[in-house]
Order: C-alpha cells, then structure tokens, then sequence
C-alpha cells in the first residue's frame, strides 16, 4: 500500500488524479442517472405534493455546503500546523465548489418554500445561518483572489476558515436550538429517519451522486490549482532570467 | 409524471441546479486547458522548473 506521505508530493498527486478521475466521472455519471430516475419516479409526499422532488436537489447541497467548509477547515489545519504543500490547494480548490453548493441550497429551498410556507424568505436561523455561510465562503473566495502574496492570502484564508467551522454546528443545531420555520432533522436523527423509504431512497442516492460530483470536481480543481503554481514558478524564471 | 399546480417551482429549482453544476465542470475544464497550454508555451520555448532540471542532470 501506497504510504501516506506520497500523496504530499504534487507530482505523485497529479498521477494519481489523472488515473482515477475517469472512473470518478463514469461512478457519478451512473450514480445521477440511478439517482434521477428513481427522483423522477418518488411518489408525492402527502403533504407538500410533487414539491418534495426539490428535496432531492436542496438536501444533498446543503450537506455538500457544509461538508466544503469542514473541508476547508481541516485543510487549514495542514496549511497553518503542517504546512503541508497540498493543504492549501485543496482547501483553495474547495472555496468556489463549497459556495456553489451552498448558492444552490439557498435558491432551491427558497424556491421550495415559497409554495409550502408561503415565502420565499425568512430571517430563522437556519437560514440565516446558512446565508452567514455563504457570505464565509465569498471572503474566504476574495482573500484567495485578491493576495498579492498567494502565501498570505492562504495563511488568512485559512485563520478565516477555522474561525468560520462555528457556523457548522450553529446551522445544523438551529433547528433544535431556535423556534424555527424550518423543519427539524428527518434524515439523520436519533430513532431513525422520519421519511418514507420510497422517498428516502433516491434522496441518499443523489447526496451519494452529489458527493461523487463534490469530489470529482475538487480533486480536478486541485489538479488545476497546482498546475497554476507551476505557470507562477516558471513566470518568475522567466523573469528572473530577463533580469540575469 | 405530473408536477402538480406548482411545476413552476420544481422546474426553476432543477434548473438553477443544472445551471450552476454546469457553470463549475465548464470552469474546472476551461481552467485545466489554459493552465495545460500555458505550460505547454513554456515547455516548447526550452523552460523547465528547477524541480525538472534536477531530475535531468
């Protein structure tokens, strides 16, 4: 078995990606067709009707908004403690997928609040919560882009990273904590998850084809990142040897 | 397959969804061919990485 350590080294990281990314994209490609079909064909919940399909889409993002954002945390941890060569990249590489995630579980469950609350919007705190993680997300996104030292807007990326992880368990105990619009945990939750398994069912296969995408997408991004790192180095060289 | 009286809803989710995953695989793509021609401008001009340069001598 491949020793941990190997994967710090860049070169071997990028020939491991290269090799397993097709099979990464072929598994997420059938987990969405299985996903989807078994979406499309979930009976209506006796309640909210048809509507419960936007479920299939607002639960995995919401999740995947989270799961970016541990991510980036844990990755910050390598960046500032470690200062393990890829922790910063993949926790850069994360930002724009975590935020895309969390965009589309503010617009989805808006969209699927206003035919079952009767409003799109309103200030409770898991949706207030989850509005302050976004808003996370687009700092962290500006200290990447704006350093004009790439190590220092890491270095502040990260400080902004372990210091947002607060919000995590705040938007997932807002439910609990808070009077809130927003319905309790029914998924993942102690005795068991409070949905039907016809519905349940496709649910955990599109958060299972969703993680799938998440991970494909971050490991391109990161191959992407320290391809970047590359084109900076040689731009410096080339510089250097104007000047020489 | 009937959407009910609130299709409107349930279209514009999936399609918002749709649109965003589509935006972040044209980014992760486009960004891997840039990045890819860009050293491949380098490389064909005789520059290497020092990394590359000591593997070589």
């Amino acid at each position: 078995m491949m020793p941990m350590i190997d994967l710090a080294n860049p070169t071997r990281f990028l020939a491991i990606v290269n090799r397993i990314l097709p099979w990464l994209i072929l598994a997420t490609v059938i987990l969405f067709a299985i996903g989807l079909f078994r979406a499309i064909n979930a009976p209506d919940d006796y309640q909210q009707g048809a509507t419960v399909k936007i479920m299939f889409l607002h639960v995995p993002a919401a999740w995947l908004g989270m799961f970016g954002w541990a991510l980036m945390s844990f990755a910050a941890l390598g960046t500032l403690i470690w200062r393990h060569p890829l922790a910063d990249v993949a926790g850069k590489a994360a930002a724009p997928i975590g935020a895309a995630f969390t965009f589309i579980c503010l617009v989805t469950g808006s969209l699927w609040g206003r035919p079952t609350w009767g409003t799109y919007w309103v200030w409770d705190a898991r949706l207030t919560s989850m509005l302050v993680l976004l808003l996370l997300y687009f700092g962290v996104l500006a200290l990447y882009w704006t350093a004009e030292e790439p190590s220092r807007g890491a270095r502040a990326a990260a400080i902004l990273s372990l210091v947002g992880a607060i919000n995590l368990p705040i938007i997932k105990f807002s439910v609990d904590w808070w009077n809130t619009l927003h319905q309790p945990a029914s998924v993942f939750r102690m005795g068991g998850s409070t949905i039907d398994r016809t519905i349940l069912t496709p649910l955990l296969i599109m958060t299972l084809a969703f993680t799938l995408l998440f991970i494909t997408l971050h490991l391109a991004a990161m191959r992407n990142e320290i391809l970047r790192r590359r084109v900076r180095s040689m731009r410096l060289i080339q510089a250097q040897e104007l000047h020489a | 397959m009937s959407l009910g009286p609130h299709a409107d809803f349930i279209v514009a989710a999936y399609a918002v969804t749709l649109f965003v995953v589509a935006a972040l695989i044209g980014w992760v793509v486009l960004d891997y061919l840039a990045q890819r021609r860009i050293l491949g401008d380098f490389e064909g001009r005789g520059m290497t990485r020092r990394s590359q340069r000591k593997v070589r001598q």
